[in-house]
């Protein structure tokens, strides 16, 4: 077959599945994916109280191996590296020396590797970082993205469901194992974007429809997977992160190990916050998005309307005087001001704090 | 979901959206397309009682999780009554559009404009031809 044209949008494994599933279908960074099926908010509460499955196949890997591979990624990865078990997974950021954040990624500790997942928007870039950054080190870095379909099964039945198909038991939460699930090999992986507890496959591509057939639950899509992320405040690329900003301003100093010399790390000691990122809800009407300035010299980042809390909720950046929760905020949506309240994260949780 | 359909009794505007005339009166809403393009409705932000709307342009906006879109009105007039049950139930947008879904009530100011508006069966073409 020829190689498709380059404006043509790439397919996963599992395209027909989507079509017949009824997705709804959108180009989404290069690649054509099911941004819902029955609807965002079914599939929403789908994942909250039982389970749901997600083709997130255009997300990319890349492999890194080699004698001083922990050392070279300690060097470009924000995080500990070193102090990833094996098995083990870790969350960090990419940043360039200046501490603008190339992307923010997941690594796993293989016994002969370590995997890395790339957020598809990004791959390309954080390859060719990788690569760049590789050259004095002893180390092969691996385009892994055609090697592998990526499915997250999430919700509070999806470890279940996922047991029931495999040959031994699942690992725990931030820890992989090599499992059959309905007979195809996957890496299997306890990590997930939901605040739901479930796991995440890597699978070959040629047994990603057999996964995905053997497990039957409602298919989500990625309008979910955001609303899901955004009631938790998971950060999203793009959005809340960009080359422009600083994972201190994000809230992800806790993943910035400044004493293990990672690029980015002088930049981001000098760095003295002026805003913070911060999760917010509207106390009235409306629903916040992306771009919508916040009063007070602030911009919302992420938006929606949360399925569970049942009202407008975002993270924007504000000023560092409007980011202690409890301050009431103003976000201007297309010209109307709309009251809302500085919050703790997560937005929602399962059994709500007292108080 | 209820399924496609477009009743006869209507008059139709091209940005997929509804008017039933009653005299000097109409009723505004969107079309089944609109309301299935956008995806399940979340939230209806109305125009104020009193306030205006001019044939072609937009007088409110209706919200899916995941984005906006701009109501338009498909003649001119000032806005008689706003639907109040879609503030606590905007759903009944995508339940119902041609019923419980209605949007607002408008006095015309140019009963000639109603004869630039498509019926049922033009509107259906214009769908087919993919517009």
């Amino acid at each position: 077959m020829p190689p498709p044209a380059a404006d043509t949008l790439r397919r996963t494994p599992l395209f027909d599945r989507h079509e017949r599933a009824g997705a709804r279908l959108v180009p989404f960074a290069g690649w054509e994916m099911p941004v819902q099926y029955e609807g965002i908010r079914q599939e929403h509460v789908a994942v909250r109280t039982g389970a749901g499955v997600f083709d997130v196949s255009h997300m990319g890997e890349i492999e890194t191996s080699g004698p001083e591979a922990e050392d070279f990624l300690q060097r470009v990865l924000s995080n500990d590296v070193t102090k990833i078990a094996e098995r083990g997974a870790q969350y960090s950021v990419l940043c360039r020396e200046d501490g603008g954040v190339l992307d923010d990624l997941f690594t796993y500790r293989l016994p002969d590797r370590f995997l890395t997942v790339t957020n598809a928007a990004n791959h390309e870039k954080d390859l060719a970082w990788f690569q760049q950054q590789s050259t004095e080190f002893d180390v092969e870095v691996h385009d892994a993205h055609a090697d592998y379909a990526m499915l997250a099964v999430q919700g509070p039945e999806a470890r279940g469901v996922v047991a029931g198909l495999a040959d031994g038991e699942l690992p725990p939460r931030m820890r992989t194992a090599d499992l059959q699930l309905a007979g195809v090999g996957c890496l299997v992986c306890g990590t997930g974007y939901t605040g739901e507890d479930g796991v995440e496959l890597l699978i070959p591509p040629e047994g990603a429809t057999t996964v995905w057939d053997a497990l039957g639950v409602t298919p989500v899509g990625l309008g979910a997977r955001d609303t899901l992320r955004l009631e938790v405040c998971f950060h999203l690329y793009g959005n809340d992160l960009s080359e422009d900003r600083n994972p201190i301003e994000a809230g992800l100093g806790w993943c910035c190990k400044l004493d293990t010399g990672f690029i980015g790390a002088d930049a981001l000691r000098e760095v003295e916050p002026e805003q913070a990122l911060v999760p917010f809800v509207f106390t009235g009407a409306g629903i916040p998005r992306q771009g919508n300035p916040i009063a007070g010299g602030g911009v919302v980042t992420s938006g929606t309307f949360s399925p569970c809390l049942e009202t407008g909720i975002g993270m924007g950046y504000v000023p560092l005087g409007l980011s202690e929760p409890g301050t009431s905020i103003e976000v201007d949506v297309r010209g109307k001001l709309r009251p809302a309240e500085v919050r703790k994260k997560p937005l929602y949780e399962k059994e709500p704090a007292s108080g | 979901m209820a399924e496609a359909s477009y009743p006869e009794d209507l008059k139709y505007h091209q940005e997929h959206d509804w008017a039933r005339v009653d005299g000097d009166e109409a009723t505004f809403g969107v079309t089944w397309y609109a309301q299935d393009a956008l995806g399940e409705v979340v939230f209806f932000d109305p125009p104020e009682v009193g306030s205006t709307v001019s044939k072609d342009e937009a007088y409110a906006e209706v919200e899916s999780v995941k984005a906006v879109s701009d109501v338009f009105a498909p003649l001119s007039g000032e806005i008689l009554e706003v639907n109040d049950a879609l503030e606590d139930a905007p759903e009944n947008i995508n339940a119902d559009p041609y019923g419980d879904g209605w949007l607002v009530k408008i006095k015309l100011t140019d009963a000639a404009e109603v004869d630039s508006l498509m019926d049922s069966a033009s509107y259906q073409e214009l769908l087919k031809s993919g517009s």
